[in-house]
């Protein structure tokens, strides 16, 4: 078997500029994620049946429909629904963080509900019983709580995010597997550039790993419980 | 202060308050008592709104806490200790005074922490104000917690069981906080086992039963001879 490692080594400042736009769209797509999230969150957790069953409609949908799907559906979608005759430049990056945003605001909800949840009732009972407004005890007392419980499933969620990128690739999104898989059909050495491409994932994860667990210790310092 | 009118509370089918009618007079303090289940602590928490009532009608301070009563305009005028301290672990002592102040009262942060440090003092603890709650023992959280619902600067002040969770020798500290408050003539409604404390600053002491007062009276009168055969039992087993 022999493989042929220069396609892989001459590609790299290739795999490079791929591997920044896999992390900036992951940032984008986290970025929503992380809004839609805490919002769908507390409609999810309110009092208001109508924003309640509508919360779960939407979670229930992007939890129980492929992404892949969801992407498709997405970059179609849009431009029909404001009516866009003709689609901007570089639509496909839009499209794409869209679909990604709105999948991990599904997840990101439920993380997010969960953590609310896991904050002892107490707590809230404290804050209402001084006087505080709901909005008030979950700014200032539940959401900082909450928040360094949620830090792990998170950083998971971010990893999956990263990793389920990939997929932009159906919509020539030129990201890292995208990249890899037009390289690999030129250089005709598959095995050696989605080696690359799955190095430079892992890589991508570990980082941010790393940095999950860095900071579940900075800010889990005050929180022995 | 505090008038209540045949209160009842339903948690689904469940009856827990049958039917309350108390009147708490000002600068009283007023000792609960009864068996675990009885409904002390959910009558404490209708006099905050902690728990609606299903019917009946509660008068705090001249204001009827009806469904239109704004909440919060109640709460800052009744102060709440609980059983488990509830201290905001994410804060320091002092952080944990100075919140409610700032975001409720609108006070400026230096006067929320002047007001905080007095009240600290007060309890025992200036030197504990940067500390954060896991770092304080039970006695010393319960303290802040006091200190906390003072610095709202309530009329009245409810106590459920502030003492149940701590190890013996950190009651008395707390007791001698809740003592001084009443010596002060803090309007008071305290739910406790500790039948001491009712003697010796308990104005009045009600005895709850499956969810009505069955008795109450003087202190001492109603340990020494309890009319109600309830009373009787229950006083011979924790006295
Ligand atoms: N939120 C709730 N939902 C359903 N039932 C409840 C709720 N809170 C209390 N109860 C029930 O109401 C009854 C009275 O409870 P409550 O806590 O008022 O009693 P208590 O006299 O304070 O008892 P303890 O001495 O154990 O604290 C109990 O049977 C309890 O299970
Ligand atoms: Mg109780």
């Amino acid at each position: 078997m022999g493989l042929n490692w220069k396609a892989a080594i001459d590609s790299i400042p290739i795999l490079n500029k791929a591997a920044l736009l896999t992390l900036e769209l992951t940032a984008g797509a986290v970025a929503i994620g992380l809004v839609i999230g805490l919002f769908m969150a507390l409609a999810r957790l309110s009092k208001n049946k109508l924003l309640r069953a509508g919360s779960i409609a939407y979670i229930d949908f992007f939890r129980g429909t492929p992404l892949l799907v969801q992407i498709f559906l997405v970059y179609f979608l849009v431009p029909k629904l404001l009516n866009w005759d003709t689609l901007p430049d570089n639509y496909q990056y839009i499209a794409g963080v869209l679909a990604m945003g709105l999948n991990s605001g599904a997840y990101i909800a439920e993380i997010f509900r969960a953590g609310i949840q896991s904050i002892d009732r107490g707590q809230s009972e404290a804050a209402r019983s001084l006087g505080m407004t709901q909005g008030q005890s979950l700014r200032y007392v539940i959401l900082p709580q909450a928040f360094k419980r949620v830090i792990p499933p998170l950083g998971n969620e971010f990893i999956a995010l990263l990793k389920d990128s990939s997929l932009l690739s159906i919509i020539a999104i030129q990201e890292l597997f995208y990249s890899a898989k037009i390289i690999a059909g030129r250089t005709y050495q598959p095995i050696p550039m989605y080696i690359a491409a799955a190095l430079y994932y892992l890589v991508m994860t570990q980082l941010i790993a790393q940095w999950v667990a860095y900071m579940e210790r900075r800010l889990g310092k005050n929180d022995l419980r | 202060m505090i008038f209540v009118k045949n209160l009842h509370k339903y948690f689904g089918k469940l009856e827990v308050l049958k039917g309350i009618d108390c009147h708490i007079r000002e600068k009283e303090v007023v000792v609960v008592i009864g068996p675990s289940g009885s409904g002390k602590s959910t009558f404490l928490r209708c006099l905050n709104k902690l728990e609606e009532p299903t019917s009946g009608e509660i008068i705090v301070d001249g204001i009827p806490l009806n469904s239109e009563v704004n909440v919060n305009a109640i709460r800052r005028e009744v102060g709440m200790v609980f059983q488990r301290f509830n201290l905001f672990p994410h804060m320091t002592a002092i952080q944990n005074i100075i919140l409610a102040q700032e975001v409720v009262r609108k006070t400026s942060k230096a006067e929320a922490r002047k007001i905080g440090l007095e009240l600290l003092d007060k309890v025992g603890l200036s030197d504990k104000a940067d500390e954060y709650p896991d770092r304080l023992s039970g006695g010393q959280q319960q303290r802040v917690a006091i200190a906390r619902a003072l610095a709202m600067k309530p009329k009245i002040m409810l106590f459920d069981e502030t003492t149940s969770a701590l190890d013996p020798e950190m009651v008395g500290e707390v007791l001698a906080v809740m003592k001084d408050l009443a010596r002060e003539g803090m309007t008071m409604v305290v739910v406790t086992h500790e039948m001491g404390f009712a003697r010796e600053v308990g104005d009045r002491v009600i005895f709850m039963d499956e969810g009505i007062i069955m008795e109450e009276g003087e202190p001492n009168e109603v340990f020494a001879h309890p009319k109600n055969p309830r009373t009787q039992a229950f006083l011979s087993k924790i006295l």
